[in-house]
């Protein structure tokens, strides 16, 4: 067997994996179990796109889909019910959503035959701007991954447009449902001393090992956001694990500890700091003559004709808007958090 | 002297791959053995039990293998730190689905188990 059909044959089990975890997705009623199968739905699919070698896409469906999605749908899914509502009439099929559904599926089905196949070097993403990103990326920005120059410099404008759509998100949950310390404070949880842990306690085990893990993961979160410029991983992907090492820290060590340790306006802040972070290395570059996030322009005006061989302001540029997209992403992380939990405060044994 | 280092620079490199390949398949028998206990097991802990030794004993043999396979490099420090890894938080989720099980009050099977004979969902 030579290594591309292996390949094929690893992508295949992959896919039908996902198909698997879809339809038990689909027909089971647990809230509960959903959610964890949705985990491991972009589990499945992360290690997917490593064997197609889209370890950056990886990197980001592991740490937002299976990470950060998971611990929010579990502090959504505590406001509501624990199982899906049955239908009234028992064994009532609804046509019309299946012929939506099944309809958009043959439409997808179909187009997709019009695609490129897989690592075609023909296709429109391998031969324009693909082939110049590539081309020029050592002369032009400098980082040795090509995936953050794309990201950070050549398509600053989308990035920046993501992050401040995650910022609109966090504002939209926080208008809607509130920050959560209102309500927590209602609930009287915040005037409550925590008890001290005596030898009986049964969450000790997770209590040691959540302090011993949760200071790596915030660590882990910092390797990943200044390795971005050498390998996978940015903004994004290290946002979403230090807001998980402050949801975990709230999960196990309670909501109104962690809100001591993260205040919940300090998370706002962050939010908004990192928007505008972000945007005022656009303004500076206005500022000095050059076009919106032009790194180029950072510092100072080059001279006409200039060359600067360590890209100063390419490097600083990115640095500098991937520190904006971290504090963005991760307080907003935290802020929905906040909010969903804030409101369901006290977590029985027997809800877990 | 010169005999002995010989010999290991012989054998040294076959012995890696043939030791790592054997190791990484030990390591994926436990798996599947896991995942068989898991859907054959009669109650919910034993059924963890199964599944704990997935996570366990399977990843560090399949780690063990891959670090064998990689050879001596920065890949040999990562896949020890994913091993630390695994080995701080598997028993400790294991620990805590369990817990949270017999809080919530779910008893486990004591005694001779005699086949399923409720046998609801057909096992």
């Amino acid at each position: 067997m030579n290594f591309v059909s292996s390949i094929v044959l690893v992508d295949i089990a992959l896919l039908a994996m996902l198909g698997v975890v879809a339809v038990a997705i689909i027909r089971l009623k647990s809230l509960f179990a959903i959610v964890m199968l949705s985990g491991v739905y972009s589990l499945v699919s992360a290690t997917w796109f490593v064997a197609m070698d889209a370890v950056d896409v990886a990197f980001t469906e592991a740490a937002v889909g299976a990470g950060i999605s998971t611990a929010l749908m579990l502090g959504a899914m505590l406001l509501t019910a624990r199982r899906v509502k049955t239908p009234d009439k028992a064994g009532a099929r609804r046509w019309g959503p299946f012929l939506a559904v099944f309809a958009t599926g043959g439409l997808l089905i179909f187009a997709s035959t019009d695609l490129p196949a897989f690592g075609d070097p023909n296709s429109p993403a391998n031969s324009y701007v693909g082939k110049d990103y590539i081309e020029r990326t050592p002369s032009e920005v400098g980082p040795p991954n090509i995936v953050t120059a794309v990201l950070a410099s050549y398509r600053g404008f989308d990035t920046f447009g993501e992050t401040v759509v995650i910022f609109a998100a966090g504002v939209a949950v926080a208008l809607l449902i509130g920050f959560g310390e209102r309500a927590l404070a209602f609930s009287g949880q915040r005037s409550v001393t925590p008890e001290p842990v005596s030898p009986d306690d049964h969450h000790m085990v997770l209590r040691v090992v959540s302090k011993l893990l949760i200071p790596l993961i915030a660590l882990y979160a910092f390797y990943v956001q200044f390795h971005g410029d050498y390998g996978p991983g940015g903004g994004f992907q290290a946002g979403v694990i230090f807001a998980v090492a402050v949801i975990l820290n709230a999960l196990i060590f309670g909501l109104s500890e962690t809100m001591d340790a993260v205040p919940a306006g300090a998370a706002r802040a962050g939010a908004a700091f990192g928007v505008l972070l972000y945007g005022g290395v656009g303004v500076v570059n206005l500022l000095n003559g050059g076009a919106f996030l032009d790194y180029d322009y950072l510092f100072e005006t080059p001279a006409p004709g200039s060359y600067d061989p360590h890209h100063w302001g390419q490097h600083f540029g990115i640095l500098l808007v991937e520190l904006g997209v971290l504090a963005t992403v991760a307080s907003t992380m935290i802020v929905i958090f906040y909010a969903f939990a804030g409101r369901a405060p006290e977590i029985r044994d027997e809800d877990w | 002297m010169a005999d002995i280092a010989a010999f290991f620079a012989h054998w040294a490199e076959p012995l890696r791959v043939w030791l790592g390949t054997a190791l990484a398949l030990a390591g994926g028998v436990l798996v599947t053995i896991g995942a068989v206990g898991v859907l054959r097991f009669p109650d919910f802990y034993t059924r963890l039990h199964a599944a704990s030794v997935t996570d366990t004993m399977g990843a560090t043999l399949l780690l063990l293998g891959m670090a064998l396979l990689a050879g001596w490099s920065l890949v040999t420090f990562k896949l020890a730190l994913i091993w630390m890894f695994l080995f701080l938080t598997s028993p400790t989720a294991s620990h805590a689905a369990a817990n949270a099980a017999h809080t919530a009050g779910l008893e486990p099977i004591v005694g001779r188990w005699r086949g399923d004979d409720k046998s609801e969902d057909g096992a």
